[in-house]
């Protein structure tokens, strides 16, 4: 019997002002119950308009039917047929606006909650899995190489891997993961989730070599020509942090969000034994309205900041982040002041940051990117005192690899250039995808270029 | 993870390490730099590459006992291996095309003014080097210099050996009995490159200098490294290591040397008690 209930099963998450001082996990996922529960509120629709939201299409009917069915091993192999990293799209995939935003139960309640079984059968996987990899592998003694093993490498890996490639994977930091690991934080993916993936692909025979940065250590011309590879995916990830180019952005305190988060996700700096230092402020600003942001900022309170702002100067309407990721940042205490933009960070005289002087915004017509441009309101200055301050405004392609390949085309921002089609660089046997074309986005359109890329690459190589 | 195949001590504080990295070596250029990471736990921290052998597939680094991680790095021996060694990060010195150039060091900087002054040298340019050091009984890479150097001058601040004096001094010297130099280059601490540019615009001659700011990645993702270069923001890992010196705001990055001062003491108490402990 479908479960008609219009609201979903609520996720059980840590209590807020508990979880605001520890980096555990926020939501705890379903238990076995609640996963039925909700799997039966799906209605099993015949055009599946769920899949189509879905940037790698798993087969999102097939795999809830087998939770109704209580089989969740199989619902694991279901999904894992087209998604490289289920505990983790089911962590952090913005399901509301792709798969659950097409779901019909959508239309007159909540929608099913997508992400949440996907996470639960994927736990579930780990969790009682024999660590047998079920595929038999056709090993086709084709070699591919992969630069960066963030969520659009690892994909392209698992893919190809399964069609029998030899897969190398060359990652420029000492841990392989990517973002995952560097950026985004313990408390919402934790890091040994993301190793149990990374297994799960060193047992279908991807190699992963850590430590290699290409473009200075190797260059996919010696990759092509010396070392024998067939094919190259770039996956190499956003690059250069953006800042304000306001005055006092280089004050100590000041930090990008990528060597914020770098501190404490990849280097671990709030553990004791760890040799990384990161700034204990007390009060902080982060500048930036994105999931990086909300991270950012997370973060910081749960190091021990008393006071942590959400500077954007946009409203709330417009903020990028995930709505659950706002509304968890609300919960933990994070203030925001919207429609607000830094001006000026003020140091004291040792040069620390002590203030953050902003100006009110209002939002005005629409610009080319469809969302209201804010102006500035003439003499509605005003000042934070914080000692800490984080630009979350983005980040530039990374220009090592540009910069040492010859024939490799870019864009006027510096993201590879390619055919959307397929993948395909300018050079041949080279194929680029996730935040090195695009700049940076989400870890789920990133996946669904790696999985465009290894399916180009496989035909690229079959039809040479 | 990477062997060490060689370890000498320069002096008190300072150490030489001949590391087993070919891949690296055989692509390492003067000015570029390697990151390491001592062991799990520990931080990644960027030492220039002091001198590199193609053949052999190695990689020298000279670093001083300044932290907890130079500290740890030092209790490492012949045999024992790094966790993580990578590089080369950075762009390499551009010194093609030159004829006549001065090359300053200063104290553990002279560590990354070698390879420089050994290149110019195999390049066939005239090399005027000078050192500087707090005093005898600090000065490294005498003989290595000598060979590679038109001339060598050292510099101590208390005259126990070369010259009393600054770097600063000995370079005045020559510039002001005319010498033409097509450029200098300065590496050492921040205040030793400061005045060094100050002095070479005077006489408008081109001065490139080598920034060490603190950094996480080097491979141009954390933005930890940012140097202000002529106004605008500079990455020293993938714009640098070397700026024009004339364009470099020194007091911005000395400030910002110092952010992680106390944090840093504080760990080098905790390792240096740990190694106590140890001993006895």
């Amino acid at each position: 019997m479908a479960n008609m209930n219009p609201k979903r099963n609520e996720m059980p998450t840590q209590d807020p002002h508990v979880r605001n001082h520890n980096f555990l996990e926020v939501t705890l996922g379903y238990t076995e119950e609640q996963a039925i529960d909700e799997a039966n509120r799906c209605l099993h629709c015949k055009n599946k308009p769920c899949v189509t939201g879905c940037p790698v299409q798993i087969e999102i009917p097939e795999f809830i039917e087998k939770i109704k069915e209580k089989k969740y091993e199989e619902a694991y192999q279901i999904i894992a047929k087209t998604s490289s990293l289920p505990a983790v799209c089911g962590r952090v995939c913005p399901q509301e606006t792709q798969c659950e935003a097409k779901c019909i139960r959508g239309i007159k309640g909540e929608s099913v909650g997508i992400g949440r079984l996907e996470r639960f059968v994927a736990d579930y996987h780990n969790q009682n899995s024999n660590n047998e990899s079920n595929f038999a592998i056709q090993k086709n003694n084709h070699k591919v190489a992969i630069i960066g093993s963030g969520p659009s490498g690892l994909t392209c890996a698992g893919d190809l891997a399964k069609k029998g490639y030899q897969i190398t994977i060359f990652e420029a930091l000492h841990l392989a993961g990517g973002v995952l690991v560097y950026g985004i934080p313990e408390f919402r993916l934790p890091k040994k989730i993301v190793e149990k993936e990374i297994n799960e692909l060193k047992k279908l025979g991807v190699s992963i070599q850590t430590n290699v940065v290409i473009g200075k250590t190797l260059s996919i011309d010696e990759l092509m020509d010396v070392e024998g590879y067939e094919a190259v995916f770039i996956a190499s990830g956003a690059g250069l942090p953006r800042f304000m180019n306001i005055p006092g952005e280089n004050l100590n305190g000041v930090y990008s969000a990528n060597e914020f988060l770098t501190r404490i996700n990849l280097m671990k700096s709030y553990e004791l034994n760890s040799q990384t230092p990161i700034q204990k402020a007390k009060k902080v600003a982060v500048v930036g309205g994105g999931n990086v942001a909300m991270d950012a900022a997370r973060s910081a309170k749960r190091l021990g900041a008393e006071e942590v702002y959400i500077i954007y100067r946009r409203s709330l309407e417009e903020l990028p982040a995930r709505v659950e990721e706002v509304e968890h940042a609300k919960e933990e205490g994070i203030i925001f002041k919207l429609l607000a933009n830094p001006i000026k960070i003020i140091g004291n005289e040792n040069k620390f940051v002590q203030g953050i002087e902003c100006v009110e915004m209002e939002l005005g017509e629409p610009d080319a990117s469809g969302r209201r441009r804010p102006i500035e309101k003439i003499g509605s200055t005003f000042t934070l005192d914080v000692d800490c301050v984080i630009m979350a405004i983005g980040t530039s392609p990374n220009p090592l690899i540009k910069s040492t390949t010859k024939g490799l085309e870019t864009q006027k921002f510096g993201g590879i250039m390619i055919d959307e089609k397929t993948g395909a660089t300018s050079r041949p046997g080279v194929y680029a995808g996730g935040d090195a074309v695009t700049g940076a986005a989400t870890v789920i359109l990133a996946m669904g270029a790696g999985k465009l890329a290894a399916k180009s690459i496989d035909e690229y190589i079959q039809n040479k | 993870m990477n062997k060490i195949i060689n370890k000498k001590s320069l002096n008190q504080t300072v150490t030489l390490m001949v590391i087993s990295a070919p891949l690296i070596a055989k692509k390492a250029e003067p000015g570029q730099f390697i990151i390491l990471r001592v062991h799990e736990n520990g931080e990644r921290i960027p030492l220039t590459i002091a001198d590199y052998d193609k053949d052999k597939g190695t990689i020298t680094i000279i670093f001083q006992i300044v932290g907890a991680t130079t500290e740890q790095l030092n209790h490492l021996n012949i045999g024992d291996c790094l966790h993580d060694f990578v590089g080369p990060l950075g762009v390499p010195s551009h010194l093609d095309g030159l004829k006549k150039v001065a090359v300053i060091g200063g104290g553990v900087g002279c560590a990354i003014a070698y390879p420089v002054a050994k290149k110019l040298h195999q390049l066939g340019a005239c090399v005027h080097t000078i050192v500087g050091f707090r005093n005898k009984d600090l000065v490294i890479l005498e003989d290595e210099f000598r060979n590679v150097s038109d001339q060598y001058e050292v510099m101590t601040d208390d005259g126990s050996y070369g010259m009393k004096g600054l770097v600063t001094n000995a370079l005045e010297n020559h510039l002001k009995n005319n010498e033409q130099y097509d450029e200098v280059i300065a590496i050492g601490p921040l205040i030793m490159m400061k005045f060094v540019c100050q002095l070479t615009k005077e006489y408008n001659i081109k001065t490139m200098v080598s920034m060490n700011p603190i950094m996480i990645d080097g491979t141009g993702m954390c933005g930890c490294c940012r140097v202000n270069v002529g106004g605008v923001t500079k990455f020293a890992c993938v714009d640098g290591p070397d700026f024009d010196g004339h364009l470099v705001d020194f007091d911005t990055a000395i400030e910002r040397n110092k952010m992680y001062q106390s944090f840093e003491r504080k760990e080098r108490e905790t390792t240096c008690n740990l190694y106590r402990k140890e001993v006895k």
